[in-house]
This record gives C-alpha cells, sequence and structure tokens, in this order.
C-alpha cells in the first residue's frame, strides 16, 4: 500500500446550493407558506406560487450502502436526483409533482420498507446514541431498545392526531449523547468504577483525576508505580473517569439499570426550553427488545394523549397537572430519589404553599 | 458469500412493522464477512450485556480528528472486526444531498469500510463504519480527491449543522444553510485539530423553533429572530377565527402567549410588539396570517451541554439580536467566536466546556474576558444575593488601596480578529 499522502486540505463543508432540489434552489429565502396535507406529507408554497411537496419516512439511520441506494432511487425517479435528511434522522423525499405523491408512498413503504409519518403533531424519529454496535464505553443499546420503542408507537408514528409533536430519544449511558427530549431513556449506573490497575497505567492519570466532578480520584501508587485510587463514598457513578481512562470500567451487566425521564423541550416556543425530569427508573436492561421501557413509554404517552390539551407538549401538560397526578395517572411510583440531591437541587423544590389536592 | 453467526436474540429485532437495521445489515453481511462478524459481536453483546470495543484515536496525516478508531476486544473470534473505526465526514448545510452525491460516499464506503453508513450522526456528520487502520487512509484520501472533508472529534470544534432554514421554510429568520458553511469553512482548521479543552458545539437554528436542537445541544446556539413587528394579515386572521371559530383563537393562541401580549377585537389580532418574546407560537399555529418580522437576525446563546460531567447545561443568553445578512455580519459573529475561543482555551481547566468555565468562573468574569456588555436579557431576574464584591470599592486589603477601576479585561489589546491564513 502507498505511503497515505494525505494532509489538510482545508476543503471545508461541501457546497449544499449543488444539493438543493432545483424548486429549493429556485426559491431559496422566499418561501410564504406551508400546509400538511396528509400525515407524512408537507406542501410548501413559495412568492412565486411554485409549489413543493415533501414526503417524510422514518430511517432506522444505520444504513448499508444497497439501502441508501435503493432510497436514491427512489429520489432519481421521482425527486429530480435529490433529497435530504432531517436532524432526527428521518427521510425527505421532495417533489413538486402533486401527482408523484402517491407512488413513491407506495415504493417507499412497501419496496424500501420505510414507514411515511412523523410530520405535524405526531411521534418523530427516534434519536439515540451508538451502542454495542460501535461505541466504546455504552452499557446498553439504544438501537435495540429504540427499534421495539418505534414499534410500540408505529400508529403514532403514522398519524398525526397527538396534542403535540413527541419526541423520544435513548442514550447508552449518562453521558447522554441522546439528549433531552420528551421522553427519553438512559442507562444508569449503581457503582462506583473497578480499577484495573495494569490497565490504569496506560492512562494519562493527571487527566483522569482532573476529570473527576466530586473529586472522588485521587493518585496513589500501586504496586510501586503511579496510580489512582477512587474514594467510593464520593462517587456518584457518572463515567466520566471511564471515558478518560478504560482501566475505570464504570459498567455492570448484573447491576446497570435503565430510567425513563419526560419533559424535554428544545423548542423556545411557549414558556421555553426545559429539562426533562426523572419519572421513574430501575427497568432492567433487557436485551433484546426491552419490554419494560417500552411499557413504560406506553403508558406515559397514553396518559398524555388522554390529558394534554392542544398544543401541549408532555412537559407542559405536566407543568399544568402537576407532578402529583402525572405520578397517579402513570402509576410510577413517587420516591425519594426523585428529590433532586445534587447542584441547584433547591431550584426545584416547591417555594410556595401551592399544592394539589 | 460468508457463513453468517447465529444471531437467534439480534433476530428478534427483526419483527415488528418499524424498519430493521439488523435486517439490513445481515443483507450487506451476505458481501461483506466485516458485517457478518459485526452481527456475530452485536450478538454477544446483546447476550452478554456488556461491550466489546476498544476506543482510541487514528490520526491520519495532518489531521488529529475525524476518525474514531475502534478496535475489537474479540478479535480472535472476530478477525474481520479487529480494526474497525468511523470516518466523520463534514455533511452538507440541511442535509441536502444530490443523488449523485449520496451514491459516491456509498461507493466509497463499500470500497474502502464495511458498506454502513450513519445519516447521521448525533451531531450531524456523515458517519462511515468500518474501515482498518490503512483503508481509513485509502477512504480519506478518497474523500479528499472528490472534494469531501472531514473533522471533528476530540477536543475540537465538531460539524456544525442547522436546519432547513431559507431553502424550505418561511420560518426562517437568517440563512441557516449558508452561515453554516462560512463558519465550516472560516473554522475548519479548528475542526480538523482538536486545540480545545474539550469539544465546541454550534447549532443554527432559523427560529425559535429549533428544528436543529441548538438549545440542548450546542456550546453556542444561533436562532434565527426579528426585532421589528410579527407581520399580521388581518383578513387571513379573520379567515381562521371563521375556519376555527374564535373560542379555539382564545384558548391555543391568545391565552398561550408567554407574555400574553396578544388581544382579539372584533376579529382583528393586535400583538403587543414590544413585549413579545419571539417564541413563534402564534405564528405556528396560524401561519398562514402571521409572520416573523422584517429586520431579521439572531439570538447568541451560549454554554449548552449534556450531562457529563456536572449535570444537564442550557445555553442560556449571551447576544439578544444581531444582523445577520451580510457577510460583515458574518464575519462579525466570527470575530466574537474568536474572542471566546481565544479566553476559553486560555483559562478553561482540562475537558472543560464553555458552559461548565462560566459556570466556574461567573458569566461576570466571562462577559469581561470576552469583552461583552451585560444586558438585562440574560438574567430571568437578577441577583437575590446580597453578598457582591464590587470591584470599584473592594479588594483584598493585603493588596492595598481600592482599585480606581473595574477589573475588566481591555477590549482594546483583544482587538480584532487576527489573519486566518
Amino acid at each position: 500500500m502507498a505511503a497515505p499522502k494525505m494532509a489538510p486540505r482545508n476543503q471545508g463543508a461541501p457546497d449544499f446550493k449543488k444539493f438543493l432540489h432545483p424548486a429549493m434552489a429556485r426559491n431559496y429565502g422566499r418561501w410564504v407558506d406551508h400546509a400538511q396535507i396528509k400525515p407524512g406529507v408537507y406542501k410548501h408554497i413559495a412568492e412565486s406560487g411554485e409549489e413543493l411537496f415533501t414526503v417524510r419516512a422514518g430511517s432506522p439511520r444505520t444504513l448499508s450502502v444497497y439501502k441508501v441506494r435503493e432510497i436514491c432511487d427512489i429520489a432519481d425517479r421521482y425527486c429530480e436526483g435529490h433529497l435530504r435528511f432531517t436532524t432526527r434522522n428521518s427521510l425527505e423525499f421532495l417533489t413538486t409533482e402533486e401527482a408523484n405523491i402517491e407512488p413513491m408512498i407506495d415504493e417507499i413503504e412497501n419496496k424500501l420498507g420505510m414507514p411515511v409519518g412523523g410530520t405535524g403533531r405526531s411521534f418523530s424519529n427516534i434519536a439515540h446514541t451508538q451502542g454495542w454496535l460501535h461505541c466504546n464505553l455504552p452499557g446498553t443499546d439504544a438501537a435495540g431498545a429504540v427499534k421495539a420503542i418505534m414499534d410500540v408507537l408505529f400508529e403514532e408514528f403514522k398519524m398525526d392526531d397527538l396534542p403535540q409533536r413527541l419526541k423520544i430519544s435513548s442514550s447508552c449511558c449518562q453521558i447522554n449523547c441522546g439528549t433531552h427530549s420528551d421522553i427519553s431513556v438512559i442507562l444508569q449506573h449503581h457503582h462506583p468504577p473497578k480499577p484495573d490497575y495494569e490497565m490504569i497505567t496506560q492512562c494519562e492519570l493527571p487527566k483522569v483525576v482532573g476529570i473527576c466532578p466530586v473529586a472522588a480520584i485521587r493518585p496513589s501508587r500501586k504496586s510501586g508505580r503511579d496510580s489512582v485510587e477512587v474514594v467510593e463514598e464520593k462517587c456518584m457513578y457518572c463515567g466520566a473517569c471511564h471515558g478518560q481512562c478504560p482501566g475505570l470500567e464504570i459498567r455492570d451487566a448484573e447491576t446497570d439499570t435503565l430510567a425513563i425521564w419526560v419533559g424535554g423541550k428544545s423548542a423556545n416556543t411557549r414558556g421555553g426550553p426545559s429539562f426533562m425530569k426523572l419519572a421513574t427508573f430501575g427497568l432492567p436492561n433487557n436485551p433484546p427488545r426491552w419490554p419494560e421501557v417500552s411499557d413504560a413509554v406506553r403508558k406515559i404517552v397514553d396518559a398524555w394523549k388522554e390529558g394534554a390539551h392542544e398544543f401541549e407538549r408532555v412537559g407542559e401538560w405536566i407543568e399544568r397537572i402537576g407532578w402529583k397526578n402525572f405520578f397517579d395517572l402513570t402509576g410510577f411510583e413517587f420516591t425519594k430519589y426523585h428529590i433532586d440531591s445534587y447542584r441547584f437541587a433547591r431550584t426545584t423544590f416547591n417555594i410556595s404553599s401551592q399544592a394539589r389536592r | 458469500m460468508t457463513d453468517l453467526p447465529d444471531t437467534p436474540m439480534l433476530d428478534q429485532l427483526e419483527d415488528g412493522p418499524w424498519p430493521s437495521f439488523v435486517t439490513d445489515l445481515k443483507r450487506l453481511a451476505e458481501s461483506k464477512a466485516a458485517v457478518g462478524q459485526l452481527l456475530g459481536q452485536l450478538e454477544r453483546s446483546y447476550n452478554k450485556r456488556w461491550n466489546y470495543w476498544t476506543g482510541t484515536v487514528l490520526n491520519l496525516k495532518g489531521y488529529g480528528g475525524g476518525v474514531l478508531a475502534r478496535y475489537s476486544d474479540l478479535k480472535d473470534e472476530f478477525p474481520e472486526v479487529a480494526q474497525f473505526h468511523t470516518v466523520r465526514v463534514i455533511e452538507p448545510s440541511g442535509y441536502v444531498y444530490s443523488t449523485e452525491a449520496l451514491r459516491e460516499l456509498c461507493d466509497i464506503s463499500e470500497k474502502h469500510s464495511a458498506g454502513i453508513m450513519q445519516l447521521h450522526g448525533m451531531t450531524g456528520d456523515i458517519l462511515l463504519l468500518g474501515s482498518g487502520n490503512e483503508s481509513t487512509h485509502a477512504a480519506g484520501e478518497e474523500l479528499m480527491e472528490k472534494g469531501w472533508d472531514i473533522g471533528g472529534s476530540g477536543g475540537a470544534l465538531r460539524t456544525l449543522s442547522c436546519c432547513i432554514g431559507p431553502a424550505r421554510c418561511e420560518m426562517s429568520c437568517y440563512d441557516t444553510m449558508g452561515l453554516t458553511k462560512f463558519l465550516t469553512d472560516k473554522f475548519i482548521g479548528e475542526l480538523h485539530r482538536p486545540e480545545f479543552p474539550y469539544k465546541f458545539k454550534f447549532k443554527l437554528s432559523g427560529c425559535a423553533n429549533d428544528c436543529a436542537n441548538a438549545m440542548m445541544r450546542s456550546d453556542m446556539p444561533l436562532i434565527g429572530t426579528w426585532r421589528d413587528n410579527i407581520r399580521i394579515d388581518q383578513d387571513r386572521v379573520a379567515g381562521f377565527i371563521s375556519v376555527k371559530g374564535e373560542q379555539y383563537v382564545i384558548d391555543n393562541v391568545v391565552s398561550r402567549c408567554p407574555t400574553r401580549c396578544i388581544t382579539l377585537s372584533g376579529g382583528r389580532m393586535e400583538i403587543d410588539d414590544d413585549n413579545c418574546v419571539h417564541c413563534m407560537h402564534c405564528i405556528n399555529v396560524m401561519h398562514s396570517a402571521l409572520r416573523p418580522g422584517d429586520d431579521r437576525g439572531v439570538t447568541i446563546l451560549i454554554g449548552g451541554k449534556r450531562s457529563l460531567k456536572i449535570g444537564d447545561m442550557f445555553a442560556s443568553l449571551l447576544v439578544p439580536f444581531m444582523k445577520m445578512q451580510t457577510q460583515e455580519d458574518w464575519e462579525e459573529l466570527a470575530a466574537l467566536v474568536r474572542r471566546i475561543w481565544e479566553f476559553w482555551t486560555e483559562y478553561a481547566l482540562e475537558h472543560e466546556r464553555v458552559g461548565e468555565f462560566i459556570d466556574r468562573i461567573s458569566m461576570t468574569s466571562f462577559l469581561d474576558g470576552v469583552g461583552l456588555e451585560p444586558d438585562p436579557q440574560m438574567v430571568i431576574a437578577p441577583r437575590a444575593n446580597s453578598y457582591i464584591k464590587f470591584e470599584e470599592y473592594s479588594t483584598p486589603r493585603m493588596y492595598g488601596e481600592p482599585q480606581k477601576k473595574p477589573n475588566v479585561v481591555d477590549r482594546e489589546v483583544i482587538g480584532p480578529e487576527g489573519d486566518d491564513s
């Protein structure tokens, strides 16, 4: 093999203008309105009166090149050779011909095997982390749990009859690359890291000490060599050290569990963005389909669908009905672990006499 | 054709209506031995609830970022995935593609790696999975030849991402796609070579709806906004009321306004724009009748990040409004970014995101350091805590007489943005 000749060429981002659908290029910055003409299909209207139709389809994100080429085939047939993806990994097929919509949906659903939906007040594609497929730190495989949740909420993806949009995410550890969402499934560790002193010698020890947010890792010596020790009472099992040094193993296949968090929102609409909060915890890390997780998610979605006003995201619904009612309606137990005991805890306390009956 | 390993657990993920990545990868495994072994290793993970990848960084010549190296802990059993790296390719703004471009990526992926693509990674980049130590270089070389670029891992600027913006949305208040490309190109060195205390992410959303998830997933969200009045088409307001009814508009538009600045009388809608916080709710609901104003720009926030390590942080408001229309506006933003990076990289601790840094040194010191004036819109309310060190009056006795002027960084010293080349 020839010696690699690469050097930074500072080429930067690809020129998106070459990739825009011709109707997007023609009407760039000159759109005036839109409508959802059916679940999964948008119409955007430009100043010129030109209409662009978007058919959105769900994707598992991890795709073989065969699948990507089949996606391209459909875009070549119906979309003048252009398409896009969304922030939540859905596919968007674009066409100016209304007559293309139905045959395209038929091919996307029946040949490609990808459901059309995820628009408007529906459940959109789940954002999730890499998991056992390719991450070096995961305690679970978010992709599997997500597949099971998507199966359970399949009808909600296809329809748009929810109170408001619903976004779910899943993360394979508490680093939480999967981010905040209306409902989020995250793996939790329950023990301090288990040191492998041989492996630790290969790590950059000052960085390992420095990365611990609660100063639970101290320099020490083991068998005559520089090493670290873990002050177990201080450790909060966050796993920051594990990312820095694989010799501090935080995971435990026997004891790691999953927790479900609710009420996260990124949009600045109405009350603004909000963090998600702990709903329930201690669900077993149960491959391949994690049924306890999708059951709990289903419970939350059903209670929200039943009780929310129009335009209320999950967090806004809970804010209105109160956490007491949320726990009553879902049947999840409120425990002492739901009361924040970390930084900023007091900001989550009720500093009034206002209480529900 | 290679023998596929038995994967009874993964097979259960082929059931159900949602498309299964297992089915797709099995098909790929018929021609790619590595994918068969990948599924074998994944099945073991499902069985043992354990992960078998050791992670590190593989540097391509001249790059410090852009490749995530993975080595299998089960390489004796699954030698085809002994080295199984990910190449992070910078995606086009707004995730738009021609099929020609996507097919080109497919060919590179099939030729040099396992033929698995992720569209897209959590940061927004294109991920090509499954190259070895040698073939990663070959993949990088071919990507370069064809005009693609890589980057964004470790303590570097991460791949930027944005919403579809002006390409297909009437809500977008600035050119999210153009600015994403501008910033990527401007800071391509920071994307290639990790020079920061830790990662730094931009995400660009054209309006407060934040379709790019900037608020919770980036260190510096750029959110489109306007500072004149919401444009109201009263005929269409009347039309909306006649279809939906007045009560619907009161319940779902008027009373959901967070600052209660909308009134409805005699079929006309009035908005007290001085008190509008540009949240987009009324425009979302009545998008045919209401539109953002014409004097548009961005609100800049700072310090968002996820849990690791001190807990989740949202970004908070830094600059309420900045025009973002002309090349000069874009350069001004780039200059502000440089000031923030210079101050942060100089004083941050190892592995400290900019939000954590601000949390540690205080927002006040941060503003001094980057040369921004305080603004009441930065806070929900002024402080309720009375322990204040007024720089004008107080200084530790041991240092002698009180200072004459606030101890701020001299803006002259920071100066304009340096030469990029």
